[in-house]
Order: structure tokens, then sequence, then C-alpha cells
């Protein structure tokens, strides 16, 4: 049977992708920055957030309105409040991409430390993840959720390789490095958090799919 | 604990089978809920508790329905003691024409006991105070009942039950001819009522039965098709027919 229901999901899965749209491009334009050593790319970031605030509230409200309306069972329920889960963490990625923003603003204007090698890797493993965890929301599709948890501890090694070189490279080497590579430090903590936020976002899917909390039991994954 | 089970229920009203081999465990003090298209069966299985539908000609029963571990639908059931200890409200209160004081001791005039006119009022008293009308009503008991708004009838005729003192309280529809703040002080009578009872209610609204009840089963079709915690139920059915039903999508 046709639900007008289901139009007003879809609407709701519209303004995810748009929001998901709006926070990986906030990521590539700040990574960009960084890399490119551009300022005017990096406070564009920063300004443009307000849009994405935006966007989260109008979500929110949407996903509130069809609760109150619809009074939504099932399915419907746990895609409507996975929805406003994915807007939350969303959000936050945008903080984390302005926040990268800002310690690019404190590099910029400092000589090069070292060629961007692993921090660009990471930047592609947190993109890869976030659009495959909004690509497993839209599409319903647990199994590509799971592939975006289980990418995890990449991000994980990953960021520790850059600590550790960053520490031992550098800062142990050479103090005088210590107010650059520790911008660089904070942004491969951000990109990991980023990562980290994906995850929630692609867990999320799974119990909206299948019915099973797999947050915090780390088993459910692969049937182990 | 069980309060009442059915094993492998089945019922014929002549050659349409309503109920198919139906199992299910209902909780002492605990709401259930039945939900379900209509013609699904969910109030014949209610009448099956109280043997209703032995008023109806050409049913056939078979399987098992315990209550406390006693087979009701066993040849030589006391139907009288039954329907005593199983009590039934319906879709539109149906007081009787008399005072409400008579509404309430009816039942036990007609047991012919002999109870003495103090005992009575007692049982008023407790019996009104059980359904929360006892403070707005005890200086006008000998009003006609019909003189009552709906929604204090069918709290009247939950009382009239209440003073025969039951175990067990179905529930047909009881809110269907309430408005939704009159249908919200009948729910919040129940939840006070579980606490004494077993309560097993019918229902077509299903916001009702999430919000009420504990337990809710789904009946398709004369078959039991999901029976679970209510909250597991309506956030996580493990059938795909009971997902349809409770999103809209059957039919």
């Amino acid at each position: 049977m046709e639900r007008h229901f289901d139009t007003e999901l879809d609407d709701l899965k519209r303004g995810v992708i748009e929001m998901g749209t709006l926070v990986e491009r906030a990521i590539a334009r700040s990574i960009e920055a960084l890399k490119a050593r551009k300022a005017e790319l990096a406070r564009g970031v920063i300004e443009d957030d307000h849009v994405i605030d935006e966007l989260d509230l109008h979500i929110d409200d949407k996903c509130i309105d069809l609760i109150a309306r619809f009074q939504p069972m099932a399915k419907d329920l746990r895609l409507i409040t996975t929805g406003m889960k994915i807007n939350a963490e969303l959000e936050r990625i945008a903080d984390l991409a302005v926040d990268i923003a800002q310690r690019t603003l404190e590099l910029v204007d400092m000589p090069l430390l070292k060629p961007l090698i692993d921090i660009p890797k990471l930047t592609a493993v947190a993109q890869s993840m976030i659009g495959k965890a909004i690509e497993s929301f839209v599409k319903e599709d647990a199994g590509l959720a799971r592939t975006v948890v289980l990418t995890d501890p990449e991000a994980d090694r990953l960021r520790n390789e850059i600590q550790r070189e960053l520490i031992d490279d550098y800062m142990v080497k050479d103090g005088s490095t210590a107010p650059r590579a520790v911008q660089l430090l904070l942004i491969a903590r951000f990109l990991e958090r980023i990562c980290d936020h994906a995850t929630n976002i692609a867990e999320n899917v799974i119990y909206m799919v299948e019915a099973e909390v797999v947050k915090h039991h780390p088993e459910k994954l692969t049937g182990d | 604990m069980s309060k009442i089970i059915t094993k492998n229920l089945d019922l014929w009203y002549g050659s349409f089978q309503a109920l198919k081999s139906v199992n299910a465990a209902f909780e002492a003090n605990r709401i259930t809920a039945m939900i379900g298209p209509s013609g699904c069966g969910k109030s014949t299985l209610l009448r099956v508790f109280n043997r209703m539908n032995d008023l109806i000609d050409g049913v056939r029963i078979g399987g098992e329905a315990l209550i406390d571990d006693l087979d009701i639908l066993a040849p030589g059931t006391d139907l009288v003691a039954l329907r005593k200890k199983v009590g039934m409200v319906f879709q539109r209160p149906n007081p009787f024409p008399l005072s409400i004081y008579e509404n309430i001791v009816f039942g036990v005039r007609i047991r012919g006991a002999r109870v003495s006119c103090g005992d009575l009022d007692a049982i008023v008293e407790s019996s009104l105070r059980g359904v929360l009308l006892w403070d707005e009503l005890k200086d006008s008991l000998r009003s006609s009942a019909l003189r009552l708004s709906l929604e204090k009838q069918q709290r009247l005729c939950i009382a009239r039950l209440l003073a025969v003192k039951p175990d067990v309280l179905l529930m047909d529809e009881p809110c269907s001819a309430l408005d939704p703040q009159a249908t919200a002080r009948i729910e919040e009578l129940m939840r006070e009522l579980k606490r004494n009872y077993t309560i097993v209610i019918v229902t077509h609204n299903m916001q009702q039965a999430a919000r009420v009840s504990d337990d809710t089963g789904f009946m398709l079709l004369g078959e039991l098709v999901e029976f679970d915690r209510t909250d597991r139920l309506f956030a996580s059915p493990r059938d795909k027919r009971t997902e349809d039903y409770i999103t809209g999508r059957y039919g």
C-alpha cells in the first residue's frame, strides 16, 4: 500500500544526504586549505558552518514533527530516531572540520614542517567512511554499514602512526618544531574523531535495519 | 506467572475457522493488548476466556484454555463461577437502568448469598474507590446510572465487575466510545487495576496498545502471528506481517 508517510521519510533522507554532502565538503575544504596553505579557504569553512547548523535544526524539527504527527512504529520509528542521531553526528563532524580549519589558520604563516602524507591518507579514510555511512543509511544497507565500522581500526592505526612520527621524529629531536607539530597532532586527532562519528552513524544504521544494537557490542559485528 | 494459557486453541463458527492453533500465555498483573485488523479473531479469543462464545450457535472449540491451570473448556466447568472470576467490559458502557448503587450490587444480589446492608455498602464503596469514582459519586448513589457521562458509565461498569471480585478483566475496545481525555483516564485506571487484576484488552487503537499494555499479541486471519513485550513488538517486530500492520502497510 502506498503511504503518504513514505514521501515524508524520503524528505528526511534527502535532508540527511544534503547534510552529509555539506559535511564532506567542509572536510575536503579544510584539508585542502591545510595542504595548499590557503587561509581564505580555511576561513570559508568556518564562515559556512552556520549553513550546516541551520540544516541540523531543520532536520531535528522534521524528525520531531514526523514523530508527533504520524506516531511511527517499528522500522519507521527506527528510521526517524536514527535520522536524528545521524544528524547530530554529522553536525559534530562539521564542527571538527571547523576545528581543522582553525588549526590550519595557525599553520599557514609558519614554515612547512614536513610534506603531508599520512594526514591526506587519514582524510581519505574519513571521507570514505562518511560517504559509505550515509549511503548505508539511504539504502538501508546494514552490510555496507558493517564495513564502515570495521574500517575504524585503520583510522586509529594511521592516527597513531602520525602521532609517533610527529613526536619521535620532530618534537623530541627538535623542540622548536613543537608549535607546528602540535597543530598537526590536533588535526590528526580531529580526523580520527571524525572516523569515530562515522562509525557511530554506521552502528545506528545497523540498528535501524536489523533492530540489532552493535554499539558497545563489537562481537555482534562479525557474528563471533 | 501465567494466569491464562492457550494451547493449540482452535475455534470454528460453522465452517469458518476464526482461531487457528493459538498458543499464548497471559501473565498475571500485567496488561496484555491484542491487536489486529477487523475479523482477525482477537475478540473471539477474548470471549473464549469467559466462554461467551458458547452463546453463539454452531461454535466448535478445540485445544485448551487454562486459567490458573484449570481447563475452562472442560465439560462441567461452572460458567457462573467462571464469569464471576473473569469479568468483561464492552465497547459501549452498558449500565443497567438502575441506580448507581443497584448497578454495583447487582452481581452480588443475583448470586443469592445473604449479604447485610452494611456489607453491600462496603462493597459499593470499595468498588467505586477501585475505579476512582467514590469521591465524586458517594453523595449520588441513588441517582440513575444512565445520567452519568459515558466515561463514568464505563468506570461504573468496571466497578460492577470489581464488586464480584474477579481475577481477570477482559476489555473489548473499552475506550472506542470515549473522547481522548476520557480515554486517558480509563487508561490510567487500567494501570491502577493491574496491581490486583490480570487485564486483557482488545483494541484497534495501536497507540493505545503501545501506551497502556505490557505485552502485545498481533493476530491475523485467526492466527497469533507474534506475541512479545510491547516495547519490543512496536520497536522491533520479528514478523514482517506485524511490521506491515503496525506501520500501516497492511492491506
